[in-house]
C-alpha cells in the first residue's frame, strides 16, 4: 500500500509530443484471424473479451485469414477499393479547393477510408445513418453523386442545402444519411430514437449512430447507450477511435484503462473492437451487428481502431501537438494499400490496374469538380438566393419572418 | 361535450390524436404505467399498448434526442418533460437539433415533435418546480411556443401542436391544471367544472397556433397576458373596476401581433403581465413591438408586471407570483399617466 499523502490531480498525457519518437507499443494488436466469431445471438456477457481485443482479417502478407474472413466476392472487394480511392481523391481535390479559397472549410478522411466505405456495404437501402463529419464514405460507397457533394461544399446555386450548412455537412434521406449536426454526440441518441421508431412500426430497417473517440465524453453518448440498452433498439453504435480529438489524445476522454468498446459492457450491449484500417474486418463486423439488429436482437457497439493521418480540419495544424512521423509508425497500416495488396495477392488486381484506376478516378473527380464549379464556388459565380435564408425555418412561413424577408428586400 | 379539467383536456387531446393517427407516440418519465405525475397520460398505455405510450429513463437529452430520431423516421412523438425546470439537459437537443433540422436539411428531414411540460408556480414547488422558461424558447428560430390558459384551448391547441409539421413547445401552467385560479391564494380554486371554458368537446377539434383571443373586451387599457396570468389579469380588471381589454396570447411564437396592435391602437394604454422573470422576459418583446407599431397611439408608457429577477422562492412564492394587486397597481399607473 502507498502512504497517505497530499492529493494531486492526474492529467493523462500521450506517450510522445512533437520532436519525440512515435510510440504505439501500448496498442495491443491481436494477430489477424485470432479473434473468434461468435453466433449473432450470443449472450453479451459471453463475449466480453471482444471489447478488449481487435478483430482483424488481413494479415501482414495481405492474406485474409480467420473466422471473420471470406464474406466478400472479388468484385465487391474491387468495388470497395475503388470507393476508398475515390474518397481519397475527392479529399485531395477538395482540400486543394479550400486552399484556393473556393470554400471556407474542409475535413478529410485520410487513413480512415475503410470505416465508412465498408460499413455502408453492410446496410440496405432504407436503413439510416446518423453520421458525424468524417463519414462521407457512406455517401461515396452508396454512389451518391460527387457533384452534389461538391455543390454543397461550394455553397453554390445548386447546393441542395441552399448555402445553410457548413461545408461537408451533407444530408440525404434517400441515401440513408441524416443531416449532419455541428454539435458533437447529439445525433447518437437520435439514431437510437430512429431505430426505436422502426421497431415500434415492426419495420425491417435499422439505424446506425456515429461518434468520435473524443465525443464519447458527451452526456448524449451515455443517454444513447441507456436508451439503446433499455429498449433493445435495432441500432449499430459506432465509435471511430482515430486517436485524436483535434489536439487532445484519446486518453483524455477514455482515462487510463479500458477501451471505448468496453463502455458498452456495463449496459449489457455486445461490444466489439475492430481494426478500422482493414476493409474486410470492418465489413464483417458491421454485417454481424446488422444481422443482430435485423433479427431483433438489439444494439451492438463497435469501436473502430484507426488513425487520423491528416489534420483534424483545414483549420488545424497537427504538427503542433504530435510527432510528424506518428502516422507512419501507426501499426495498422494504410487501408487503401492493405486492400490493394490483398487483391494483388489474390491475383485479381495489379500495380498497373491500380495506377490506371487512380488516373480514371482522378479524371472522374476533376470532371465533377468542373461541373460543380460551373455552378459557382463560395466567393464566385452562382450562389443561393438571399431569399433562401428565410425559407424552410418552418413548414409555413410565419408573419414575422415574412416581414423580415420583405425588409431584406426579397 | 363534457366538463374537463385542463389535465383531462390534455389527456383527451392525446387520446384523440393517438386514435386518429398510429404514428402518434407518447412517452416520458413515469407517463406509461402510472400515467404521469400529474396524471395527464393516465390510461393511454392501457388503451394503446406499451409501444405507443411508455416510460423512459431519466435522461431528458435522451428523451428529446430519441424523439427527434423517431420524428425523422416518420412518427409524431408527443413527449412529456416532467417539469419545465428539467428541460435544461435537453436544451441542446431542443434548440440546436429539433429547431433546425428542417432548415439545415432543406426539408429533407423534419421534426414534428411536441414537448409538453408543466410550467410556472403557485403550487409551492420551490425553485426547481416553478420555472417559466418560455423566453428561452421564443428566442430560438424554428420552434413554436404555445401556452394555453384553459381546458378548451389546451385540447384544441395540443391537437394542433401534434398535427403541426414543426417542433412545438407546449407549456402547461400547472396552477391551472385543476381550475381557473384568480390570483388570490387565500381563496380556493374554482374547479373548471364551474367554468364555461371547462366545457370541452370529446372528439377532435383544433385551435390554430398563432391566434390570440380577447378574453374581456374593454376600451380603457389593454392587458396582454398568457397562461395563468390571463386569470390574474381578469381578476385585477374586475377588482379595479377598470374597462380593461384582456388579450390571451395563447401562442407566443408565432405571435398574433395584429390583435395586440389593434387593441392597443384603440385603448392607447397597455400592461404586459407574465410570471417569468422580468429582465429579457417575453414581455420585453411585446413592449418592443408596441413601440414599433403603436408609438403614436400610446398615451402612457407600457408597463410590465412580472416575476422578480430572482430564483423562484418557496415560502414567499405568493409575493413572487404576480397577483391581481400588483396588476391593479400597474393598471392604475398607466391610467394616471
Ligand atoms: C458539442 C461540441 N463541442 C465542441 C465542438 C468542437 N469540436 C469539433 S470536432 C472536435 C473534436 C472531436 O473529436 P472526436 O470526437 O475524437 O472526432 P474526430 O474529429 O477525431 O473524428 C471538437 C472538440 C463541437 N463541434 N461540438
Amino acid at each position: 500500500m502507498t502512504e497517505f499523502a497530499q492529493l494531486s490531480l492526474h492529467v493523462p498525457e500521450p506517450a510522445v509530443r512533437p520532436g519525440g519518437q512515435p510510440d504505439f507499443s501500448n496498442v495491443k494488436i491481436a494477430k489477424a484471424g485470432a479473434v473468434p466469431r461468435p453466433e449473432v445471438d450470443v449472450a453479451p456477457e459471453d463475449i466480453r473479451d471482444l471489447a478488449y481485443s481487435i478483430i482483424r482479417v488481413l494479415n501482414r502478407d495481405g492474406e485474409a485469414v480467420g473466422p471473420w474472413s471470406g464474406m466478400l466476392s472479388d468484385e465487391a472487394l474491387r468495388a470497395g477499393l475503388r470507393h476508398m480511392m475515390k474518397l481519397r481523391a475527392f479529399d485531395a481535390r477538395m482540400l486543394m479547393a479550400q486552399r484556393q479559397g473556393k470554400t471556407s472549410f474542409y475535413m478529410q478522411h485520410l487513413g480512415e477510408e475503410a470505416v465508412s466505405c465498408a460499413f455502408r456495404k453492410a446496410l440496405r437501402a432504407g436503413d439510416m445513418n446518423f453520421p458525424t463529419y468524417r463519414q462521407a464514405g457512406l455517401l461515396i460507397a452508396d454512389d451518391y453523386p460527387m457533384v452534389e457533394m461538391m455543390n454543397q461544399i461550394f455553397s453554390n446555386e445548386r447546393d441542395p442545402l441552399h448555402g445553410r450548412q457548413l461545408p461537408i455537412m451533407y444530408s440525404s434521406k434517400e441515401h440513408g444519411f441524416f443531416t449532419v449536426s455541428g454539435n458533437l454526440a447529439t445525433q447518437y441518441v437520435q439514431a437510437v430514437g430512429w431505430a426505436m421508431a422502426s421497431a415500434i412500426k415492426n419495420d425491417e430497417r435499422i439505424a446506425a449512430g456515429w461518434i468520435g473517440d473524443g465525443s464519447t465524453a458527451e452526456s448524449d453518448f451515455h443517454s444513447a447507450l441507456v436508451f439503446a440498452s433499455t429498449y433493445k433498439a435495432p441500432v449499430i453504435l459506432n465509435i471511430v477511435n482515430n486517436q485524436w480529438a483535434i489536439s487532445t489524445f484519446q486518453g483524455i476522454a477514455r482515462g487510463g484503462s479500458g477501451t471505448f468498446a468496453a463502455r458498452g459492457l456495463g449496459f449489457g450491449i455486445p461490444a466489439l473492437r475492430v481494426d478500422g484500417n482493414d476493409y474486410l474486418a470492418v465489413y464483417a463486423v458491421a454485417c454481424w451487428a446488422a444481422e443482430r439488429a435485423r433479427r431483433n436482437l438489439g444494439p451492438t457497439l463497435i469501436e473502430y481502431v484507426t488513425y487520423r493521418v491528416g489534420a483534424h480540419s483545414t483549420s488545424d495544424d497537427p504538427s503542433a501537438y504530435r510527432p510528424k512521423t506518428e502516422s507512419e509508425a501507426w501499426p495498422l497500416g494504410d487501408p487503401v494499400l492493405r486492400l490493394k495488396k490483398h487483391l494483388i495477392v489474390k491475383g485479381v488486381w495489379s500495380e498497373e490496374r491500380h495506377t490506371q484506376a487512380e488516373a480514371e478516378i482522378m479524371d472522374e473527380v476533376i470532371e465533377a469538380q468542373k461541373e460543380a464549379e460551373h455552378h459557382g464556388t463560395l466567393h464566385a459565380g452562382g450562389r443561393p438566393s438571399v431569399r433562401d435564408i428565410f425559407e424552410g425555418v418552418y413548414a409555413e412561413m410565419p408573419p414575422h419572418l415574412r416581414r423580415q424577408r420583405q425588409k431584406a428586400g426579397y | 361535450m363534457a366538463r374537463m379539467t385542463m389535465i383531462e383536456a390534455v389527456r383527451s387531446a392525446m387520446d384523440v390524436s393517438m386514435a386518429r393517427d398510429d404514428d402518434v407516440v407518447v412517452f416520458g418519465e413515469d407517463v406509461g404505467y402510472f400515467g404521469g405525475v400529474f396524471r395527464c397520460t393516465q390510461g393511454l398505455q392501457a388503451k394503446y399498448g406499451k409501444t405507443r405510450c411508455f416510460d423512459t429513463p431519466i435522461s431528458e437529452s435522451g428523451i428529446v434526442g430519441a424523439a427527434i430520431g423517431m420524428a425523422a423516421y416518420g412518427l409524431k412523438p408527443c413527449v412529456e418533460i416532467q417539469f419545465a425546470d428539467y428541460m435544461y439537459p435537453a436544451y441542446d437537443q431542443i434548440t440546436q437539433e429539433a429547431a433546425r433540422i428542417r432548415y439545415r436539411s432543406n426539408g429533407d428531414f423534419t421534426c414534428p415533435i411536441v414537448l409538453r411540460m408543466p410550467t410556472g408556480g403557485g403550487i409551492f414547488g420551490g425553485q426547481t418546480h416553478s420555472q417559466s422558461p418560455e423566453a428561452l424558447f421564443t428566442h430560438v428560430c424554428g420552434l413554436k411556443v404555445v401556452v394555453p390558459s384553459n381546458p378548451f384551448d389546451a385540447k384544441g391547441l395540443l391537437i394542433s401542436s401534434i398535427e403541426d409539421p414543426d417542433p412545438v413547445m407546449f407549456l402547461e401552467p400547472k396552477r391551472l391544471y385543476n381550475g381557473p385560479f384568480d390570483g388570490h391564494h387565500e381563496r380556493p380554486v374554482t374547479p373548471w367544472s364551474k367554468h364555461e371554458l371547462g366545457e370541452v368537446p370529446e372528439g377532435h377539434y383544433t385551435i390554430p397556433i398563432g391566434k390570440a383571443e380577447i378574453r374581456r373586451a374593454g376600451s380603457a387599457v389593454t392587458v396582454v397576458a398568457y397562461g395563468t396570468m390571463v386569470h390574474v389579469a381578469l381578476a385585477a380588471a374586475e377588482d379595479a373596476g377598470i374597462d380593461a381589454e384582456v388579450i390571451d396570447l395563447r401562442s407566443l411564437l408565432p405571435l398574433d401581433l395584429d390583435t395586440i396592435v389593434q387593441s392597443v391602437s384603440k385603448t392607447g394604454r397597455c400592461v404586459v403581465v407574465h410570471e417569468a422573470t422580468l429582465t429579457s422576459g417575453f414581455g420585453a418583446e411585446v413592449v418592443s413591438l408596441l413601440q414599433e407599431h403603436c408609438f403614436y397611439h400610446l398615451e402612457a408608457p407600457v408597463v410590465r408586471v412580472a416575476g422578480w429577477d430572482t430564483p423562484y422562492p418557496h415560502a414567499q412564492e405568493w409575493d413572487y407570483f404576480p397577483g391581481p394587486a400588483r396588476v391593479g397597481r400597474a393598471l392604475a399607473e398607466v391610467m394616471e399617466a
